[in-house]
């Protein structure tokens, strides 16, 4: 059996009282409860403060450009179906700087969960505006206030995207629930997590969640896209968390038929794949 | 010279001038002639102005010429343009019903081309054929060849209307032309060649590679590639993704090749701007990748169909830091397929980006070429270890310092062995670090890797006398016309050679030096407006060339436009 120690890691440099803590820990207990070891894991990460936690712990690691997770993290998968890809990074890295990846990626439905720190600000750029600060947000770049957010889960939802789920960094347990249900789907995962930044956003803190977040009840049906389109435009007094839509389409893997033979990186390299191709052109 | 015919084929798009003149080109590389093709479009779907050149030779070309024996304008325009271009003795087809604008002279030959088409094989849509037919009766040429490739490259019913048109109009021809056509072609040989274009030629290149994972977004004039191995996908065992742009592609290619399967992508100048940011990420975390690069002329969006070797200096830069890299850039269809094949080696045993550095008119150009020879083609996979290997490893560090740079390379998934990669500058383990030292020793340890790299590289081709006073100085795609250009001076008693580059990056300095050290003049010949390779042979082994001729209008260089460039600069004395 996987233990949490198999996933200990070395010292980490975020902030004291940080919201990713909660998120490390969330992911290591999903990982050890699926029993899974660090082997057969692989974490794609991207620029900032999220895109350093697969240095916080064990497994295999692609630690890529800002915003550039998620296409790394699918040529990897595509290469080797039988990794577990975890892509990370925070909201300005996947909503950002990788804003067209994060709309093709779902719309493509690859295989992997894509777990987002959403802070709400660039935190280690030192506190500027990102994709889903709320408007009016005042920083350095933006002493006028930000603009209107994106809605990454209304987004998700319009992408007909496998899993959309949201929790928050301060529950652990329901936090490390989400992301094995996040693995366990077979297509795309997206789990937008709501990230205190202790340093840069003085109103979303973990008490202004705390106050506001709640659990969707059994009586909430995740296949419902109408419905899904309601709970993710829900915001303010009260915040959902939990799967906000779920479907099952066919992933992009499924229909590729090379992957049939088994993964690429177990298929031989022999020049002579090429001899009829050859014989074609005489 | 024994035989030697051109062929121009015109039309606007849509008009099927590209099929026509491939089927010309396959009807005379299958009765054993040399075939060198060529193709000049515009970027639209419909209407403007295309031709496709199909030169015929009994040995080996690879260049265009511009004259025509034959022109077969398919449109009024494409009389206008090439007529002025027909040889002495050459004959112009066209349809006399659809063009009356021209009053039978001496090589004008009207025929019915679309009345026959309706008569003969029911169809309008046959007339290229019936065309195709007429040009082939010209020649006495064996229509039973024609009939084959006709029937293998269209299906059932349609096949056999096309062949009743080429019927047509070879009877129509020889019937009713009363001159003699003084090139007669009896196919020769039992022809085992090839005939594809370099695009074509490359794709096959990575396959032979064992090259498992593509991703690229299209763009001409690179598009090619990504079709023909997203065609052949199921049955190489290849993943071809088309992504949402350049830079997913790049960084797609990058995580496949971290995972453990051979990675290309393919592009031109504009979507390889996109990837600069992913070069760079390559060349950090050490991840062996292969990036075409089919050059077109530029900046911004340029000339979309047109070509130009305007990146040279772009690709050799690339990315922001300094990192190990090679550079390729074929000569010839065989080149293409070769040099691809080399470039995943490199990549892997130097866990480093290769640029593949080709361009539109090497890619669209058509060329006979002995079936490539696969076993040529070893996989050599470098320091890349299996999982048994691994597995007997106490302890494992993706980065571990070295004395070739090379580090042993473990996949994701091994049992025994986590491997980190990262873009920050890092440790031997794979984490960030901020240290001097080890930065230092870091970057040190990647540029070391260059080395390695330069023993790889190939030497530069020479042609000619190496006494000659004059050294013509290329590379890439332009080798052919150079190559005949050298031939012409010397039937013009202007002795000259040609060193020209084909592996580029590790450069070449000793034999370059060599060779330019002993000649008395030395013009540098490409495709681009400011001389790029002149001024890398100068910064790279401090000679000054003697003078440059410089083309950069889009379209590729025939022996005959650097020749006349040639005797401007040596017999009026311009230079030397």
């Amino acid at each position: 059996m996987v233990k949490l120690a198999d996933y200990a890691g070395g010292q980490t440099a975020w902030c004291p009282g940080c919201g990713n803590f909660g998120i490390l820990t969330a992911v290591k207990k999903a990982l050890t409860e699926l029993n899974l070891e660090p082997y057969q894991v692989l974490m794609v990460s991207g620029i900032g403060q999220a895109g350093k936690l697969p240095h916080y712990t064990r497994g295999n690691v692609l630690n890529v450009l800002h915003g550039r997770s998620l296409p790394a993290a699918i040529g990897a998968k595509l290469a080797n179906a039988e990794l577990i890809v975890l892509a990370i990074g925070g909201d300005g890295d996947g909503y950002g700087e990788g804003g067209n990846h994060f709309i093709h990626s779902m719309r493509r439905n690859h295989d992997l969960t894509y777990i987002v720190h959403d802070n709400q600000v660039y935190a280690l750029t030192k506190g500027q505006a990102s994709p889903t600060s709320d408007q009016g947000f005042i920083s350095k770049t933006t002493p006028g206030g930000a603009s209107a957010p994106l809605n990454p889960l209304a987004l998700a939802v319009a992408c007909d995207v496998g899993l959309v789920a949201r929790s928050f960094a301060g529950d652990n347990e329901h936090l490390s629930q989400i992301i094995k249900i996040g693995i366990q789907h077979k297509g795309f995962a997206l789990i937008d997590v709501l990230q205190p930044c202790v340093s840069f956003n003085h109103v979303n803190t973990f008490a202004w969640y705390r106050q506001r977040v709640y659990k969707l009840g059994d009586g909430y049906d995740p296949t419902d896209r109408i419905a899904a389109f309601q709970k993710a435009l829900e915001w303010g007094d009260k915040i959902p968390i939990g799967v906000i839509y779920q479907n099952d389409r066919p992933t992009f893997e499924d229909n590729v038929p090379s992957l049939k033979k088994g993964p690429l990186v177990k298929q031989k390299l022999d020049p002579a794949v090429c001899n009829k191709l050859l014989d074609e052109f005489i | 010279m024994g035989l030697n015919l051109n062929v121009i084929v015109g039309g606007e798009a849509g008009q099927g001038v590209q099929s026509l003149g491939f089927i010309l080109a396959k009807s005379l590389a299958r009765g054993g002639y040399h075939v060198f093709a060529d193709q000049d479009y515009e970027s639209r779907i419909r209407g403007g102005h295309n031709f496709f050149r199909v030169r015929v030779n009994d040995s080996q070309i690879a260049a265009l010429i511009e004259e025509a024996d034959i022109l077969i304008a398919m449109n009024k325009e494409s009389l206008d343009l090439h007529l002025g271009k027909l040889t002495k003795d050459g004959v112009a087809i066209f349809d006399e019903e659809a063009i009356k604008d021209y009053s039978p002279t001496k090589g004008l030959f009207g025929l019915p081309l679309e009345s026959i088409a309706k008569e003969k094989a029911g169809d309008k849509l046959m007339t290229n054929s019936v065309a195709l037919g007429a040009a082939l009766g010209l020649m006495s040429y064996d229509l039973e060849i024609l009939n084959k490739v006709l029937a293998e490259h269209f299906k059932g019913e349609v096949a056999k209307a096309n062949i009743l048109a080429a019927q047509a109009g070879y009877d129509y021809i020889k019937k009713q032309f009363k001159c003699n056509f003084n090139q007669q072609l009896r196919p020769f040989g039992q022809a085992q060649r090839m005939l594809l274009n370099g695009n074509e030629a490359l794709a096959l290149g990575s396959v032979a590679a064992g090259c498992k994972f593509v991703a690229g977004y299209p763009m001409t004039p690179a598009t090619t590639i990504l079709e023909y191995l997203a065609g052949k996908a199921e049955e190489t065992g290849m993943v071809v993704v088309q992504p949402e742009d350049e830079i997913a592609a790049i960084n797609m290619i990058i995580g496949a090749a971290f995972a453990g399967a051979r990675a290309m992508t393919c592009t031109s100048g504009g979507g390889f701007c996109l990837m600069v940011e992913g070069l760079g990420l390559a060349g950090i975390t050490e991840t062996p990748v292969v990036v075409v690069n089919s050059q077109r002329s530029g900046p911004g969006i340029g000339l979309p169909t047109r070509t130009e070797q305007g990146d040279l200096e772009f690709v050799l830069h690339a990315a922001h830091g300094e990192f190990p890299r090679a550079v390729l850039a074929p000569a010839t269809v065989e080149d293409a397929f070769y040099l691809t094949a080399k470039a995943f080696n490199i990549a892997e045993k130097y866990q480093t980006p290769v640029i593949i550095l080709t361009d539109h008119y090497l890619g669209s150009s058509y060329a006979t070429v002995e079936r490539f020879d696969l076993s040529k083609i070893t996989i050599e996979r470098g320091q890349l270890l299996s999982e048994d290997e691994a597995a007997r490893l106490t302890q494992y560090k993706r980065y571990q310092f070295t004395e070739s740079g090379v580090s042993p390379r473990a996949l994701p998934l091994y049992k025994n062995t986590l491997v980190l990669a990262d873009s920050d500058e890092h440790s031997e383990e794979g984490h960030p670090i901020e240290d001097a030292e080890t930065r230092t020793k870091m970057m040190l340890k990647r540029l070391r890797k260059l080395e390695g790299i330069r023993l790889e590289m190939g030497q530069p081709r020479f042609y000619g006398l190496p006494e000659a006073e004059l050294t013509l100085v290329g590379w890439g795609s332009t080798y052919g016309a150079l190559k005949e250009a050298v031939d012409l001076l010397r039937a013009e008693q202007i002795p000259a050679n040609l060193l020209h580059l084909t592996e580029l990056w590790p450069f070449p300095a000793e034999t370059v030096s060599s060779i330019l050290g002993k000649s008395r003049q030395s013009l540098v010949i490409e495709n681009n407006a400011t001389g790029q390779l002149a001024r890398l042979i100068r910064r790279e082994t401090g000679l000054k060339v003697s003078g440059t001729i410089l083309k950069f209008d889009g379209r590729p260089f025939s022996p005959a436009d650097i020749l006349r460039e040639i005797k401007k600069e040596v017999v009026h004395g311009k230079t030397g």
